[in-house]
Parts: C-alpha cells; structure tokens; sequence
C-alpha cells in the first residue's frame, strides 16, 4: 500500500512540482526586467480589451444574436478569453515543438529526469500571459452579475467546475495541436486554427455559425464545452440547435476523455519521434 | 538595383521553401475567416444596413483581410532587423555596399510576394467557394486592387521597419510590437470592418497608415465612396502618399540611427 502510496506521488506530484518550480525560474528571470515585464503584461491584457471591444461593437449594433443579448454575449466571451488564456498560460508553449525538434532542443529535453511536456510547457514560460487571465475573469465576473441567472447550489458548485473544465479542454487542444508537429515540424500554424481559432469561434454564442458546425465542434472537436453549453446551462437556456439538454452535464466527462485523448497522442507522438542524428 | 533584385529572389526562394508551413498558414487564414464571416452575417441578418456596409461588403472584407494578413504582416513576423539590432549583427548589414533600407525592402518584397500569390489566392479562393463575395467586374478595378495590395505592402514595409529602427534607441523592439500588434489589427480595419466604429472614429482611423493595409484596399475592391475623394484614385494616393512618407521617415531615421551605432571588437 505504501509502495503503491509512494509511486503515485512519485508519478504525479513531481511534475507539479517540476513544472511549479521551473516556471517560478522564469518568473524570477523576468522580473530582472521589472518595467519591460510590466509594460508587456499591460499590452497583453489591452489586448483581451480589443477582443471583447469587437465582441461589444457587434453586439451593440445587432442587439440581440441567437437570443442572447449584451451581457450574455459578453458571458460567453468571458468564458473563451478566461479558458483559452489559461490554457496558453499553462502549456500554451507546447506550441514551439516544431522548433525544438528542428534544433534538437526535444532531445537534450528527454534525457532530463523531468517529463518533456513540462519541460517544453515551461519554456520560456511567460508571466505576462496572466495579463490575459485578469481582465477575462473580471469580464466573466461582470457578466455573471449582469445577466439574470436563477442562482441554485447547483449552479453555485457547478460554476468552477466548468471553469477548470473549458481551461482543460483548451490545454488537451493545445496539445493535440503540438502532436501533429511530431509528423509535419512545419504545421505550428495549423495547430493555430484549432487553438486560437478556437478561441475566436467560442467568442460568440455558438448557434451563429449553424446547426452543422455546432455539430462539428460538439461531437469532432469539443470546442462546444468551453463557453457554449457552459453558457446555456448557466442561463438555464435549451439549445437553440436542438442537440438535448443533457450534453450540458456531460461537461467534465468530455474535459477528462480529451485529457486521456491528448496524453495519449503525447505518448504516441514522443515514442515515434525519432531525432534528426548528429 | 542588380544587387536588390538578387536580394528580392531569394526573399521569394527562402519562403517558397517551407511548403507545410505555407499550406498551414492556408488552412489557419481560412478557418479565421470562416469564423468572422460567420459573424458577420449574423450581425448583418440582424441588422442588414451598417454605415454603409451589407452582408456581402463585410465578407468580402473579411477575406480580403485574411489574404493580405501574410502578406502585410500585421501580426508578425517582424523583420529579422530587429534581432540584429540586438545582437549587434546589424554592424554587418551596414557594411554592406547598398542601403540599409534598400536591402530589406527587397528581402520582404519577395516574402511579400510569395505571401501574397501563394497564400493571399488560396485564402481568397476559400472564401469565395464558401461565401458569396461581393466583386467588381470591371477589369480596370481589379488592376485598382492588385496595385492597392502593393502599395499595402510597401506602407507594411515601412512601419515595420521604423518598429524595428527603434531598437537602435530602446534596445528591444519587442515592446514596440505588442503594442503595434495590438493596435495594428483594430486601426487597420483586421479584426472588424471600420464601418463598424461609430462614424467619427472611423474618420480618423481610415486616414491613418493602418488603414491603407486592409480597410483601403478593401474599400477599392468594393468600389465604396468612403475612400478620400470618393474614387478608388483617392484610396490609392493615400495609401502612395503614406508609402512616401513613411519610407522617407525610415530612410531619415536610418541616418540617424546609425550615427548611434558603436560596433566594437578587432
């Protein structure tokens, strides 16, 4: 018991903290720079202000969209800023793959006694990136205010389950997005369509781009449960698509298939990686 | 000029090598401008008239964006100039016997050109198979836009250049392009259709050098009287107009800057 006891933490508690303690490195290099750190967290957080701002300018021209109006749109806005800036915080640097195994970085990373993924997630890791996370929540937070919600216990427990659910979802994409640079170096601005692409089309409630593509990003690449059945169970609304209303529930499950999904394709790409040689 | 147009090749041939990485970037400016598209008929189902624009004007806008976003290169890459300025390796480039300005100028007018044939066209092409676009069919107004798109790259040229003359000065132009890649897609009519900002600020933005990258261009292909003068003549003399301007200031700065330069070692 012990034994199994100790393997576990072995197994998960030391990439936490690997990857605690190499992104505090970072951190710490970077507020060297004290003023540059500053200023560059400030222009990543205006940056969430012209993305929201575009989201407002079409609200306000168009009233209402799908049923949902200003506020509910800034929700499901909220949302996509606060999951997908997470996700890039976390392990957005997934992305510079192709890069490592061009210069051959990826091998001096797997003879290190940390996992690879940490590794590369850590990577120049970027504390300004939480300029994103703050003004995404503080939409979200305003937004909740803002729109009518009926608030239950359920809701109430349910709200950062959905949270670290989209935030999941979004790092299992990003992952699944760096694999495919194991097989074309080149693709990183393919992974983009997916990731931050996926973040523009989460931006506006989902049943503007029509029933086929709700479906697509339901049931192919489950996009669906970052903001949009997040926002429709929260609002308590039935999907104007007509997919059941159950799905909503199925939120966390969907979260934890694509983490197994992307650990899976990690394990898959790094055992067929084979290096360039000397 | 021999000397530019074999600068001006290899611009072309380098980029033209990294096939995958052109076929993403296809895919990646396709999917964005499905998605904004997208957007743009809801709002415009909702409300059929804005400032001027219907749905077919802010589509084809959209995607005319997408072409040009490689080519103009809005959010990056910067040029290399920058790094080289840090690193000091630009006291190589200015013994070179052609002008500092020269020499980059024919570099990303071959990115520039392969940018635009190889991704702008597909990209179009992609919007046109899936959205109805709203195009001219005279042919002199076509020529309007193919010389529109150049003169969009030249003004691209030059703001980034200057973005990365200011390394001379700061060290790190990193900082000049967050805040120019955040800026840069608002002002330049990118991230949504200046027609959209409430009139007065639309104005002002539409004059500004941003503008002449997507907006103006955007406007020739639509044929829209917004343009200075209310005739595609206009747009282009603005977007001339900054072009000069604008490369002027690079080659003025040029002069200043180097006089900075202190290239140490023997």
């Amino acid at each position: 018991m012990a034994d199994v006891l100790a393997r576990a933490r072995g197994s998960v508690l030391w990439p936490v903290r690997a990857y605690l303690l190499l992104a505090w490195t970072w951190c710490r290099a970077l507020a060297q720079y004290p003023v540059s750190l500053l200023l560059m967290t400030l222009a990543t957080s205006l940056g969430v202000f012209a993305e929201i701002g575009a989201v407002v300018v079409v609200f306000v021209h168009a009233g209402r969209l799908e049923g949902f109006d200003l506020a509910e749109g800034l929700l499901v806005a909220g949302l996509a800023a606060t999951a997908f800036s997470c996700a890039d915080m976390i392990l957005g640097m997934v992305e510079n793959l192709g890069r490592h195994i061009r210069a051959g970085t990826l091998d001096v990373m797997l003879v290190r006694p940390v996992s690879p993924l940490v590794q590369m997630a850590t990577d120049r890791f970027a504390p300004r990136r939480l300029g994103r996370i703050v003004p995404g929540a503080v939409i979200v937070t305003a937004a909740l205010v803002a729109c009518d919600i009926d608030w239950t216990l359920g809701r109430a427990l349910m709200l950062p389950v959905l949270l670290v659910s989209g935030t999941a979802i979004c790092c299992s994409v990003w992952v699944l997005g760096a694999c495919l640079q194991f097989f074309v170096a080149d693709a990183r601005e393919a992974a983009n369509s997916v990731t931050y692409g996926g973040q523009a089309l989460t931006e506006y409630p989902l049943a503007v781009y029509g029933r086929d593509v709700v479906r697509a990003v339901t049931f192919v690449v489950p996009l669906a449960f970052v903001t949009w059945q997040p926002a429709l169970y929260l609002l308590g609304r039935p999907d104007p698509t007509g997919l059941p209303d159950a799905l909503r529930f199925t939120t966390p499950l969907v979260a934890v298939a694509m983490c197994l999904i992307a650990a899976a394709c990690w394990r898959s790409g790094l055992r067929h990686y084979r290096s360039t040689g000397s | 000029m021999r000397v530019h147009c074999a600068v001006y090749a290899r611009g072309l041939r380098r980029y033209s090598t990294y096939r995958a990485a052109t076929a993403a970037g296809v895919l990646t400016n396709s999917v964005f401008g499905a998605i904004n598209a997208a957007v743009m008929l809801a709002l415009f189902a909702a409300r059929p008239q804005i400032n001027g624009y219907d749905a077919g004007d802010a589509v084809t806008q959209v995607f005319l964006g997408q072409a040009l976003i490689a080519a103009v290169a809005i959010m990056g890459p910067p040029l290399e100039l920058g790094e080289r300025v840090r690193s000091g390796d630009v006291g190589t480039d200015l013994l070179r016997p052609v002008s500092l300005l020269g020499w980059w100028l024919s570099e990303d007018l071959g990115r520039a050109t392969f940018s635009l044939v190889f991704r702008g066209v597909p990209t179009f092409a992609v919007g046109l198979l899936l959205f109805d676009l709203s195009l001219p069919g005279e042919p002199a107004r076509w020529a309007a836009v193919l010389l529109s798109a150049a003169l969009a790259v030249l003004v691209s040229f030059a703001l980034r250049y200057l973005y990365e003359l200011a390394g001379f000065w700061i060290m790190d132009s990193r900082g000049v392009w967050a805040v120019a890649g955040l800026l840069g897609p608002v002002a330049a009519g990118l991230l949504l259709p200046l027609p959209l900002f409430p009139p007065a600020a639309a104005e002002v933005l539409r004059l500004l050098p941003w503008a002449s990258m997507v907006q103006i261009p955007a406007e020739i292909l639509l044929g829209k009287d917004t343009l200075p003068g209310g005739s595609p003549l206009g747009g282009l003399a603005l977007q001339a107009g900054w072009a000069a301007a604008l490369l002027a200031l690079g080659a003025w700065t040029t002069a200043r800057a180097t006089r900075r330069v202190v290239v140490q070692g023997g």
